[in-house]
């Protein structure tokens, strides 16, 4: 399997660890509703299809990114830098980021 | 009668006499020979024995599809089993030994297994030797009596012990367009792509390029067809855009193109040349794939159908047209479809006698009526054959009038004599690899074979792997893939024109011959057509199923010459068309693969060595190293004589007594910068670190996201936005990661920056009574006295004329220093204090003296921290801050973590004086012999100098609450049972007066 990191091009498998699934959301530090933190904690999607994961690419650039991959065929649909995805939420100012 | 080499023809160097031995007897062959090709010329053709029945076994196929003639290749006391004699090229010295034979191939005793056949049917050892015992022979225990005799045997070649000497290496290769195969539709795929520039590796599992080229007989663009493939192949060796690798099985397809194949470099040769590996394995990574893998012929279902002298009628043009090699005198075929009729037509001009065709289907075309015209022999249509004569080698076979529609067999059975039956059942595609690269495979009725899938990945397919049986059909399609595999639109290769008979690919489906006797579908595990009706019977109706129940297509040739006519038979005792009975999806590798070849130069301690800047002066002075992950680290400076014990001690005594010197170069340190680095380590730190003074250090506590504790360690606050984070040695990456996922994912707004600076800084942990002073006495540019450096506190000097940081912090629980330089500057900064120390009566001391010390303090380490503890559980809650969230902080609370009675840390103190065990059990009840109700277990021990006891650290439910109480240690395993006390971790000095001084 190749993951096409933004920064270093694609790569193999071997150089990326598994980091989790993409589609949790941390609960805002200051929340004290248990449920949330359960949820963001334990709760898993484990979707057959098309999945929001997080890979870091720790034998390389130590970025961490937002991949979609068929959970059935390995295909990657899409690769981007998690920050990124980050700052399009209306969190916070967009600032030089790790691949500027 | 036996086969025998012909005076002239094939492709062998009959100038050149090679030398091999077979079951311990001489033999020669010629250069261009397989073992099979050379013992067939010297008249043998008894090659093994079957894996259940011990039948006598021949060759039936001439390539990697050969299921009987599996060989044992020696190299000295190096045995590599199962290696099909079609396969193996001799050389000088080759010595090669059959299987599965007992005492010897001609004369085994095994072969009375056949009296017994009903008996080792499909399903015999599940029925006889599993479940509960009822009678005298039935059930696991009669298993646990008979395995040994069994083992014998059945089975294949026997894998021996010895050391395998070879070398082996792996290599990556990078490609526009990989050919596999290279047949017509390769060598012109091939061609068209790198015609179009495009980088191009061309892969064959045999030794010549040029597949079917090389035995049709056919002509191409006016020449003999193998001296067409001998032209092209030139053509593209002199290409620098085309690499060629011949003995190379392609044997797995992964994701996004990546291929992996075997190059098998010197099996051919008597020894390897200067620098040459075994094997070696390949990745190629192929911007697109050419799948140009042609196909298997396919043999009937009959009985008698494995004896010695059956073999495929291509193989038999194989042997006839590339190494000169007759199979039979007298030969007879045996065929569903008209290609076969080639090989009667190539046999007979080699020098054969051809005894009948006999053809189940009652029509014929045109050509292969003429073939059989031509001359020689009956041409028996609509009859089959229902059985074959002889001993060790055919001499004869029987024949019926048989009934295309229903398979009906009527008549009197004839005889007529043969000394070699060719078979045809019809062609499979080689679709291997695309199957581990597509959708399901596709059935096609008018060709009686599964077609290649639906392409889940990028490859383009040709020729007969496509179901495309004509050369010219191969030379079309190849050229069509190799343009468009190599993204080319049109080039100016033209096809060339092909001279061959116009025998119609077609074949009558029939795969089984429905006659008395054992009729064999997988020939390399005895797998007969009962077989596979019994499993139907006994309700395997599923083709998964029955390949498990029956093991068919389960051997070393994983169902090549057997998979089709397997399905093709349940279907029809399932009654249902055979797409609806399904195959299986072929799964890598497509032909055995050596482990030396995977593995390569990875082999016997393959770790990295994590060494510190003072190692070499460890070893030196008598440390006996010890790894802990890694990393390498003293265990103790042993002086002569000493036990491990009396030396830790020393060190550990010495160091509360006068002082001693530790390397800590090893814990984990992660430089944490910037604007917001303060805010952070509150985020993940469970204590407050904005509040720390620049100039200060602070003992830290990390929580993971579920509230389990991950990590401690001391993090210095060297400026206003820079922080130096020390982690425990173990945890080092752990800690990276899980603070780079925060940053990178959870908070990008933070602006900071991690760096991990462990290797950059080399330290030194000083600590005793005498620590300040031997400081002071050899550290310039700054003061160490209380008032400077108090505790926790930070000083930059010099020692030796090298910078150093100094920070006074305590894991001995002694007035201690840390002391850090550059890694450069290490061994130099680590000897003055050495030499500093001297007149103190100070000593390095190393990981057992550490240890004795923290357990004495109390101390927790990854023993105690072993993901499963919470800070509570450690007695950290005081590190707990109630002022911020940080992470973990709204889990760590939640109800089972913070239940009463689970483990908590506390010490234990052996009342018997003995030692104890890491790993013991702490129980309430003194039952030796029957220990139960765990109430927790020690994490760290040793003898106390201190205290003058073997004491240790321990989880225990309830903690505090059993404090002043007595249990015992038990641990069976290694005979330790004793009493115990539990008494609180603070062993030594709980109010710390050493250490603050």
């Amino acid at each position: 399997m190749l993951i096409n990191c933004p920064y270093c091009g694609p790569r193999d498998l071997s150089e990326f660890s598994y980091q989790g699934d993409g589609n949790r959301t941390r609960p805002d530090p200051a929340s004290t509703n248990q449920a949330e933190w359960n949820a963001y904690v334990y709760d898993r999607t484990n979707i057959a299809g098309d999945h929001n994961e997080i890979w870091q690419h720790a034998g390389g650039c130590r970025a961490h990114l937002r991949v979609t991959r068929n959970t059935l065929t390995h295909k990657i649909i899409s690769v981007g830098f998690a920050r990124d995805e980050r700052h399009k939420k209306p969190h916070g100012h967009r600032r030089s980021g790790a691949h500027s | 009668m036996s086969p025998r080499r012909s005076q002239t023809g094939g492709r062998v160097d009959r100038m050149r006499t090679i030398r091999f031995t077979f079951d311990g007897r001489p033999f020669t062959g010629h250069a261009g020979d397989t073992l099979a090709s050379a013992l067939l010329a010297n008249g043998v053709t008894l090659f093994g024995r079957s894996f259940k029945y011990h039948r006598p076994r021949g060759v039936l196929t001439a390539g990697i599809d050969e299921p009987n003639a599996l060989v044992t290749v020696l190299h000295g006391d190096v045995r590599e089993p199962n290696i099909p004699a079609t396969m193996l090229e001799i050389y000088d010295g080759l010595t090669v030994v059959s299987q599965n034979r007992f005492p010897t191939l001609a004369f085994d005793v095994g072969a009375a297994n056949q009296l017994g056949g009903k008996l080792l049917g499909a399903g015999f050892y599940y029925k006889t030797f599993m479940g509960p015992v009822f009678g005298p022979l039935k059930g696991t225990r009669f298993w646990m009596f008979c395995e040994y005799f069994i083992r014998r045997a059945a089975g294949l070649g026997r894998a021996g012990i010895a050391k395998d000497p070879s070398r082996y290496e792996r290599m990556n290769a990078f490609c526009d367009v990989l050919v596999v195969g290279s047949g017509p539709a390769g060598l012109m795929a091939a061609k068209a792509a790198a015609d179009s520039g495009a980088r191009v590796i061309l892969a064959e599992l045999e030794p010549k390029f040029g597949g079917a080229a090389n035995w049709s007989g056919e002509t191409i663009d006016g020449m003999a067809a193998a001296e067409w493939a001998s032209t092209m192949v030139r053509d593209l060796k002199a290409r620098d855009n085309v690499r060629l690798l011949p003995r190379t099985t392609v044997w797995g397809y992964y994701d996004d193109n990546a291929m992996a194949a075997l190059e098998r470099v010197t099996d051919h040769k008597s020894a390897p040349g200067k620098g040459e590996p075994r094997h070696r394995h390949w990745t190629i990574r192929a911007g697109s794939v050419v799948l140009a893998t042609g196909a298997f012929e396919r043999p009937l279902v009959f009985p008698g159908n494995d004896r010695p002298g059956v073999m495929l009628a291509s193989a038999a043009e194989r042997y006839a047209n590339e190494f000169g090699i007759l199979p039979g005198q007298k030969v007879a075929l045996f065929v569903n479809n008209d290609a076969a009729y080639r090989a009667a037509s190539t046999l007979r001009k080699a020098g054969a006698e051809i005894a009948a065709i006999v053809d189940v289907r009652g029509e014929i075309s045109a050509a292969a009526q003429e073939i059989a015209d031509e001359g020689g022999g009956e041409l028996l249509r609509g009859h089959a054959v229902v059985a074959t004569e002889g001993g060790k080698h055919i001499s004869g076979i029987k024949v019926q009038k048989f009934d295309l529609a229903n398979g009906a067999l009527s008549g009197e059975a004839r005889h007529l004599d043969a000394d070699c039956l060719l078979v045809s059942g019809g062609w499979s595609p080689v679709i291997h690899l695309a199957s581990q690269a597509g959708l399901k495979p596709e059935w096609n009725e008018a060709l009686q074979a599964f077609l290649p899938p639906k392409p889940t990945q990028n490859w383009v397919g040709a020729g007969a792997f496509n179901g495309r049986f004509t050369t010219a059909e191969a030379l079309t399609e190849g050229l069509a893939a190799g343009l468009s595999a190599a993204g080319s639109t049109g080039g100016t290769d033209s096809v060339p024109e092909v001279e061959a008979p116009a025998l119609d690919p077609h074949p009558a489906p029939v795969f089984e011959i429905r006659a008395k006797g054992k009729a064999f579908v997988d020939f390399q595990h005895d797998v007969t057509a009962d077989d596979v009706r019994l499993a139907y019977k006994e309700g395997f109706v599923s083709v998964e199923h029955l390949k498990r129940y029956t093991t068919l297509g389960m051997a070393t040739d994983q169902g090549k010459t057997s998979n089709v006519p397997g399905i093709a038979i349940m279907a029809d005792a399932l009654g249902k068309p055979i797409p609806d009975v399904g195959t299986t999806r072929f799964r890598p590798p497509f032909a055995p693969v050596s482990l030396g070849a995977l593995a390569a130069e990875r082999y016997g301690e393959v770790k990295p060595e994590r060494l510190t800047p003072m190692h070499d002066w460890h070893v030196e002075n008598g440390a006996i190293m010890y790894t802990a992950g890694l990393w390498y680290r003293p265990m103790i400076y042993g002086l002569a004589g000493e036990t491990v014990e009396q030396a830790y001690v020393r060190e550990a005594k010495t160091t509360r007594e006068a002082a001693g010197i530790v390397d800590v170069s090893t814990l984990g340190k992660i430089a944490v910068q910037g604007p917001d680095a303060a805010d952070f380590l509150d985020r993940v730190y469970t204590n407050m670190f904005s509040t720390l003074a620049v100039g200060k250090a602070r003992y830290g506590l990390m929580l993971r996201e579920d509230g389990i504790a991950l990590d401690d360690g001391t993090t210095w606050r060297l400026g206003n936005d820079d922080f130096l984070m020390t982690t425990t040695t173990a945890n080092a990456g752990k800690v990276m990661q899980h603070l780079e996922y925060l940053l990178d994912v959870v908070w990008p707004e933070l602006k900071v920056r991690l760096t991990s600076v462990t290797d950059q800084w080399a330290g030194a942990a000083i600590g005793g009574p005498r620590a300040r002073e031997i400081l002071a006495s050899c550290v310039t540019g700054t003061a160490v006295d209380n008032d400077t450096l108090p505790f926790m506190g930070i000083v930059h000097g010099e020692i030796a004329g090298a910078p150093v940081m100094i920070c006074r912090l305590s894991f001995s629980g002694e007035m201690a220093f840390e002391v850090y330089s550059g890694a450069g500057h290490g061994v130099h900064v680590w000897e003055a204090l050495i030499e500093a120390g001297k007149p103190f009566g100070m000593v390095p001391y190393g990981l057992e003296a550490l240890g004795t010390m923290r357990i004495e303090k109390g101390h927790v380490t990854g023993a105690e921290i072993d993901g499963r503890t919470t800070a509570r559980d450690l007695g950290l809650d005081w590190m707990l801050s109630k002022k911020k969230p940080f992470v973990g902080s709204m889990m760590m609370d939640r109800e089972g973590l913070a239940d009463e009675d689970r483990v908590r840390l506390v010490g234990v103190i052996a009342l018997d004086n003995r030692p104890l065990n890491g790993g013991a059990h702490i129980v309430e009840e003194a039952n030796e012999s029957e220990p139960r109700n765990s109430i927790g277990h020690i994490t760290a021990v040793c003898y106390s100098p201190m205290l003058g006891k073997y004491i240790g650290l321990a989880l225990v439910k309830g903690g505090k609450k059993r404090h002043g109480t007595r249990a015992f240690v038990s641990d069976p395993l290694r005979k330790r049972f004793g009493p115990v006390e539990i008494v609180s971790n603070h062993f030594f000095d709980p109010e710390g007066k050493r250490m603050h001084g």
